[in-house]
């Protein structure tokens, strides 16, 4: 633990801080947005949009190396697959609604696809795994502006529209008679899942963003009154999950995503058992 | 107690037809005009169409033929002036929430941000206080029991100052001394605005309501005092028996009671 200490001011080892930084800044819009797919239950949807980022990753790599397109990094790849997924889910669901499992399960299948045939034409080595699984030596300074700018993105419509999305989340039907308009804030909220998933896509992979994004929502959601107390205390401890498992994961030499994961989902079925003996008083 | 012919019309349904499907209607040729501070009650058997009669009105479906006006408007435009409370089981019990947050739903407006201000804390609250439950006004939606929710649901109903409320199934899964409670407080509320409830609940109908309206494909309305059972084989197309339902009796170890409750669900 020490040598994580030192090392994280260390010139040398520069992509550390990088991570936690990138992980703390992740960790916000994480605990927001974490909270409403909890509550909505639309966790497989928000699993298909993270996994249609590899068609992105994909894409924006083969373009880079074969036609030397420089402005598309693969996180602004990642970030057009997952909302151009994100809307097809969403397009789907209202108008189709009995095809909505069907949709999630193409999507899914078809973005992993897609960035599979791409990066197999890429020329190359492609760090396939770190995609997949997370890989911390790929954040970059670029990327940490992009976080931040995307915090922003998800964040400030979040808060503007933080009755509605209770409202919405509580009781559609009910949202919808008021006025409230719930089409558009079921797109919204999708798009707002898919520009948080990529913010995490280096530190935790494409596979196991769905846990972090998940877990530390659900955990909260044992102790908690309030949806806006949910999305607070869940973005603080994803915090904690992101710093401590960065921390174990450089310590033991083990790789950062799987930590984080493990360590999430012991704590939530620690939660879990606790909240069960309390009885759920609230 | 009918107000009958001299209230301004509140609904007002013309020769409505609904399918979901071609071929299979759901409801056909329908007229119904519901007065202004009646207190009806739509009965008939699953797959009637109660519930979808109940949509047409929110303006959640269209009709196929026929016109439907609710306060002289189509039912989209007369939303801010229906209340609705939908069954409470199909809402998630663990949700995060407050009864005070519950309430202020019901303020939500048309528009772009929907922040509440003062006056909306002050309605929601003055909606909690009627039904009783502004103690509660900080627990947790979650930590309630199951007839204090339920007033909570109608806190946020009547916090938006409907002048119709549309309730589905309202005594559905509620404890029979919450359900007693329940209709007090509907008693209460059929002074202030015209009430149109869902019930499978007969017994209910007898007691409380002006009109029952009997929703099997068509529809047919029957002034309370005659619903009897020679009505009740007419809505359900065989021969039922009738199960009376005495709700003064909350008596825990009344026999009569207990055997009411288990068959009171389908009449059969």
């Amino acid at each position: 633990m020490l040598e994580f200490w030192h090392d994280l001011f260390d010139p040398g080892t520069i992509f550390l801080r990088y991570a936690l930084i990138a992980g703390l800044l992740a960790s916000l819009p994480f605990g927001v947005v974490g909270t409403l797919v909890v509550t909505r239950r639309i966790t497989a949807i928000a699993g298909a949009i993270s996994h249609a980022v590899l068609g992105g990753v994909g894409l924006a790599l083969y373009c880079n190396r074969v036609w030397g397109w420089e402005f598309l990094t693969p996180m602004l790849g990642a970030a057009l697959a997952a909302v151009a997924a994100a809307l097809l889910i969403g397009v789907v669901s209202l108008f189709a609604r009995e095809r909505e499992d069907t949709i999630i399960g193409v999507v899914w299948a078809l973005g992993m696809s897609v960035g599979l045939l791409f990066l197999a034409a890429t020329p190359g080595y492609v760090d396939l795994q770190g995609y997949l699984f997370g890989n911390i030596l790929l954040l970059s300074k670029p990327e940490i502006y992009w976080t931040l700018a995307l915090d922003a993105v998800v964040l400030i419509p979040a808060a503007l529209f933080y009755n509605q999305l209770l409202a919405m989340s509580f009781d559609l039907c009910f949202a919808e008679l008021r006025g409230v308009r719930v089409r558009l804030m079921y797109l919204l909220l999708l798009v707002l899942i898919a520009l948080t998933i990529v913010l995490m896509v280096n530190v935790v992979g494409i596979v196991l963003v769905i846990a972090l994004l998940t877990l530390p929502a659900a955990t909260a959601g044992c102790f908690v009154r309030h949806l806006y107390s949910m999305m607070i205390a869940a973005a603080l401890w994803c915090m904690v999950l992101v710093a401590g498992g960065l921390a174990a994961s450089y310590s033991w030499n083990l790789p950062t995503g799987p930590v984080i994961v493990v360590l999430a989902a012991v704590c939530y079925l620690a939660a879990l058992g606790t909240a069960g003996l309390r009885g759920k008083r609230r | 107690m009918s107000t009958t012919g001299t209230a301004p019309a509140v609904i007002e349904i013309r020769d409505l037809d609904f399918a979901y499907e071609p071929g299979t209607p759901i409801l056909h040729q329908v007229n119904l005009t519901i007065h202004e501070g009646e207190f009806d009650c739509i009965v008939g058997p699953n797959g009637g169409g109660k519930t979808t009669l109940l949509r047409l009105l929110l303006g959640l479906l269209s009709p196929q033929r026929g016109t439907i006006r609710i306060f002289g408007q189509s039912p989209t435009a007369a939303r801010p002036l229906i209340g609705y409370m939908p069954q409470y089981h199909q809402l998630d019990p663990a949700f995060p929430v407050t009864v005070l947050e519950v309430a202020l739903m019901g303020r939500l407006r048309r528009g772009l941000l929907g922040r509440y201000d003062r006056r909306d804390r002050e309605a929601a609250l003055a909606a909690l206080d009627q039904l009783g439950i502004a103690d509660l006004a900080s627990r947790s939606f979650a930590a309630i029991s199951g007839g204090q929710r339920q007033r909570a649901l109608i806190a946020r109903t009547i916090a938006g100052n409907p002048r119709l409320l549309l309730l589905d199934e309202p005594t559905a899964n509620i404890d029979p001394g919450a359900e007693l409670e329940f209709y007090r407080i509907l008693d209460e509320l059929r002074r202030q605005l015209t009430l149109l409830t869902v019930s499978h609940d007969l017994g209910f109908v007898d007691r409380q309501v002006d009109r029952v309206i009997c929703v099997n494909r068509e529809v047919a309305v029957h002034a309370a005092s005659k619903f009897d059972a020679a009505a009740a084989d007419a809505i359900y197309h065989h021969q039922v028996n009738m199960v009376r339902h005495d709700h003064a009796c909350v008596c825990q170890d009344c026999p009569h009671h207990s055997a009411t409750r288990q068959e009171g669900g389908d009449h059969a």
